[in-house]
Order: structure tokens, then sequence, then C-alpha cells
């Protein structure tokens, strides 16, 4: 019996022949990224060795400009600990500055067949290129930048088989909101994507719904690679790699199939996005105060692209705040030169330096008392983005920006035929 | 590792956003814990005593990397039960050293009150006020070392890897 894509490389970076569900693996940590979060004082612990610097990436992204003291401090205690240890790969408030996992794929930081890890649980993000990401605790964070390894265990896995394009209203965030509606969550499994399908779907597109396997609590999601994946790891990182291709005879807990042309655009409904997506229009005309587009979901250039496209020429409603939160400086620098920001700004929407910010509910633009918004970001529990009596919605850039307009949840299609 | 005590129920998909809500992020530790299910439970933190067994539903721990286990066992409770925990959430248990034991048909098993009697190192689970015994899945060695180390911190501390924990504030 073959490997799956997800077994092989943990079989390979164990050490092993051959992996299957339910083994233990201590495997090799190719890459570790820490993140501001993490140098919390409540937090972080102060390392003492690590086993390699390169291996290392730092990136303040959950509360960028510092939004208290308390988050400057963690700053401070993250520039120490850069300085200490000569980490090159430092994103740091400014030029290089953006959204962890938005960074990796910018950068070109996890190679087909290696293992990331950090302490956020949408690192499944970098899946998208090949390799075995996850989100862990800091713990884990701190012990694999130290000893270089850390352990997993191995899940079945689950393959989507992606078939058909997707039309021009409909995005990955829908494909991805068909899935968790129908399918439920993905608890110790993981998934796999391929197909046909993959083809037609740009790198950011594909990202969306890697990122999103955090919200299936999946252990790993990971995408076959294909050319366009190569060509563009090789346009941003010299180093050489090899691709990692599932077995004919893998097993599968399932496989699964996932027409693209069929999809139409879809919501979540607060709460949860497990079973709980419906077609907007089953929740139209439902009025909203904020509609928020960022996050490591749904911050590239793709997706501020097709907010300027639904917004050009409008107005968003009196009564509703539009926030954009590019997931990267250096995306927020394309867009201003294609004009992107221009149109948006010229909406009305309030385009904010990148960072977690009103993903997060951390900092900006948080929601208050009863209010409700529509997210194109990841994750719309309770008490998410804000206060725990406000209701989070979610759907893809171009529903929030329709609704934006609305002032209400609106079909994408009214604005994009 | 033996725990006994009166065990309180939370229900399916409980996320870490309801166990550490951001509004609690920059407090010391032990002022997090009060903070626990504020939002679906309020006032409960304040009515866990030291020993209480939480027992969760499906996927518990569901969402973020953000040290929520760590709170469950600040607070005072002595163990975790739980059909299955979420994957990211399993690792925290392991990493603050809370122990955890995944156990399908636990939430079916009790009832809010009950005494429950736990042999973490067997994964063996007593309601002691039904009579009625379950069998759950044994921590693997490797991982039950872990938690019998104190967790990661602890180790790392040991091995003069990470500096000792500075008092602060
Ligand atoms: S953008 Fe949101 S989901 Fe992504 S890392 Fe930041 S807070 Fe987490």
């Amino acid at each position: 019996m073959g490997m799956t894509i997800a077994e092989k490389i943990l079989a390979k970076k164990s050490g092993q022949a051959k992996v299957g569900p339910g083994d233990l693996v201590t495997v090799e940590v190719d890459t570790v990224v820490l993140i501001d979060n993490s140098f919390t004082a409540s937090r972080w612990r102060e390392i003492l060795k690590v086993r390699d610097p390169d291996r290392i990436v730092v990136v303040f992204d959950h509360r960028v400009p510092a939004s208290t003291t308390d988050s400057a401090e963690a700053h401070g205690t993250g520039r120490r600990f850069v300085e200490k240890f000569g980490i090159r790969r430092f994103h740091d408030v400014g030029y290089s500055q953006g959204i962890s996992h938005q960074l990796v794929a910018d950068h070109g930081y996890a190679l087909p067949g290696s293992v990331l890890v950090c302490s956020d649980s949408h690192t499944c993000s970098a899946g998208v290129f090949n390799c075995i990401a996850r989100g862990v605790g800091e713990p884990d964070v701190v012990y694999s930048a130290i000893k270089g390894e850390t352990w997993f265990r191995v899940g079945e896995t689950v393959r989507y088989e992606l078939g058909g394009k997707l039309s021009r209203a409909v995005t990955a965030k829908d494909a991805f909101l068909q899935i968790s509606g129908e399918h439920g969550d993905h608890a110790t499994q993981n998934v796999e994507f391929g197909g046909p399908g993959v083809a037609s779907l740009s790198i950011p597109a594909r990202k969306t719904l890697t990122t999103m396997g955090a919200e299936l609590s999946a252990e790993f999601a990971t995408f076959e690679a294909d050319e366009v994946m190569e060509e563009w790891l090789r346009a941003r990182n010299p180093r050489p790699f090899e691709s990692v291709c599932p077995d004919k005879d893998a097993r599968y807990a399932a496989v699964r199939k996932v027409d693209l042309s069929a999809l139409e655009p879809l919501v979540a409904l607060p709460d949860s996005v497990i079973r709980n997506s419906r077609p907007v229009a089953e929740a139209a005309g439902t009025r909203i105060d904020q509609a928020f587009i960022g996050s490591c979901a749904n911050g590239t250039l793709d997706d501020l692209a097709l907010a300027a496209a639904v917004l050009n020429g409008q107005r968003v409603a009196s009564t509703v705040r539009l926030i954009i939160t590019p997931g990267s400086q250096h995306i927020y620098r394309e867009a201003a030169k294609q004009g992107i920001i221009a149109t948006l700004a010229e909406a009305g929407a309030v385009v904010t330096p990148s960072t977690c910010g009103a993903c997060g509910g951390g900092h900006l633009g948080l929601l208050g008392p009863n209010e409700t918004c529509i997210t194109a970001s990841t994750r719309n529990f309770k008490g998410r983005m804000g206060d725990p009596s406000a209701r989070i919605y979610m759907g893809s850039p171009a529903t929030v920006a329709a609704s934006a307009i609305r002032g209400s949840i609106t079909d994408p299609r009214d604005f994009l035929s | 590792m033996k725990f006994q005590g009166r065990v309180w129920i939370v229900g399916d998909n409980i996320n870490t956003d309801l166990i550490l809500p951001s509004a609690a992020f920059y407090l010391k530790p032990e002022e997090q814990v009060r903070y626990v299910f504020s939002a679906n439970r309020p006032g409960w933190a304040d009515e866990v005593k030291p020993g209480d067994i939480l027992i969760g539903g499906k996927n518990f721990g569901m969402g973020s990397s953000r040290p929520a286990a760590r709170s469950l066992k600040n607070l005072g409770l002595s163990c975790l039960l739980a059909p299955y925990i979420n994957g990211l959430f399993f690792r925290n248990c392991v990493n603050f050293a809370f122990p955890a034991v995944e156990c399908p048909g636990v939430d079916e098993a009790f009832e809010e009150g009950d005494i429950a009697e736990v042999d973490f190192e067997r994964a063996a689970v007593k309601n002691v006020t039904r009579g009625t015994a379950l069998a759950g899945k044994p921590m693997p060695p490797k991982l039950l070392a872990l938690v019998q180390a104190g967790g990661i911190y602890p180790l790392l501390e040991k091995e003069g890897l990470i500096a000792p924990r500075a008092e602060r504030r």
C-alpha cells in the first residue's frame, strides 16, 4: 500500500521507509517561524541556544504597528532575539512586514517536501507549496528552534479532486465554504488537494484553501505540485527542491470531487464554518455594520483586485465601515502601483497597513455589542473580532465588497456579471 | 498520575477563543483564568475547585495556538477528558503538562457533578457516581514522558537551553 503526500514527507523526514495513520513520528524541521505574539511577556521564555539561525524566520504581524505598550514590549523582545542570534529573515514593522503566512508565500520560504512550524494555527497555509506545515504551540516552536525537530501524529488523509473552473464572482473561499458546509471538520485528518481543476487556480487562490484547512481542524493541508507552483518558488528562492507526488496506490479515508464550475457564492452563518454554509441568497438583506477583507486567507493581490472590481465606481454604504488589509506590505505596494488602493479608497474603504488587525480582534477595527459583520478572513468564532454578542458572517472578498455597497449581505453577481 | 474529582461538562467544538479570549492576552497567566468561558458560561471560572475535571465534547479546543491549555491547568482543573481533542490543543496539553485523555463516549457517560476517577497513564476512566467504566487511548510513551517531565519548558530549562522564568510585574 502506498502513501499520500503527507505520509511520504513525514516518512522521509523521520528517516523511515513508511509511516501510516496512528504512528507518532519525530521529524526534522526545516523552517521555524516565530511571530510577535510569541514574544509577549506572559508567554516568552528566553532561548539560550538555537540549532541554526538560518532555519528561523521572525515576523511581527498580530499587533502591528504596536497597539499597546505590551505589544511594543513584545516587539522589543523579538528584536533582541533576532540580534542575539543573527537571524537574517526578519520582518519588522516597515518595508518587508506582513502576515507570517503571506510572507512565507511572498518569499518562497516553504519548499516542497519540507517541514515548517509556527505558533499560529493557520500555518497550514504553506501546504500550498507541497510541504508539511502545521500550527503548533509556542513551546513547540521554542523546542523546534533549539533542537531542530518536533513530533507529529500521523492521521489518515482525505483527498479533494478539484475539477472545472471557478466563474468570475465565485472564489476559492466559496470552494472552501462548500467543503466545510458539506463535509464538516477534518479533525485528526490530513487534507490533500489535487486534480485537473488545480491548474485553473492561482497560487493565492490555492493558498486560501490551505489556509482555511485550520478551520477544518486538519492536521495538514497540502497541494499537489505543478509547474505554476514550481515557477512561483523558483522566482523567489534559489534553493533546489523536489516535489512530492502521492503514490498511485495511496490509501485515503475518502476521495471527494469538487466541481469548481458548479459552485455559487456562499456565506457561513455566525459562530462556525462547520456545516454552516448557505447560498448568499439565503442571508441576503441582513444588515451589516462592518465589512472586512484581509487576513492570511484573503489579503492577497487577487483578493484586493477582486474587491476593487466590485467597488469600482461605487460607494460604500454610509452605515458600513469597510476595512481592507493587505496581507503584506509588498502586496500593499503592488496594489498601489496597479491603482487598486486608489479604487478602494475612492469607494470609501479604509485601507490599513498589513497586520492581522481586525481578523484576530486584537486591535484595529473591533466590533461592538450586537453589531453585525461580514468578513473575508479566516474565522468567525463568537467574540473573535470583538464583543461576544457581535454576529460574524463569512464570505468571499467579492461578497464582502458587494455587501459593503448595499449595507446588507449581497450576492456579488449583482455587481460582477 | 491518578485523579478523582467532580466533573464539569461542556459541549462539542469548544474553541480556544472561549477558553482564552483575546481580551485576556496581556494579563498575567494567573489572571487570565478568570476569563475562561466568560462568553459562554459567565461566572463559571469562579465555581471551579482545585482538582475538578473537565469533560469536553468532540474536537475540544479547536482554533488557535494560544496557550489555552495552560489556562485550564492554572484554573486548578486536574485533567481533561474528551472523545477527541483538537490536534493543536492536544499539543498544548502535552506542552504545558495538562493531563488530557481522549476517551470515546466520555461525553455521554457523565452528568455534570458526577465524580470521575482517572488513571492517566492507563487512560482508564471511571464514573464513580454511576459505577461505570470506560477505556480511553493511552498517550504514546514519548508524549507521556513529556507530560511527566512537567512539559517542554521545565525540560528545556533543566537542559540549560532556556533561561529560568524571570519574575516580572
Ligand atoms: S490574519 Fe488572522 S488567521 Fe491569519 S495569522 Fe493573523 S490573526 Fe491568525
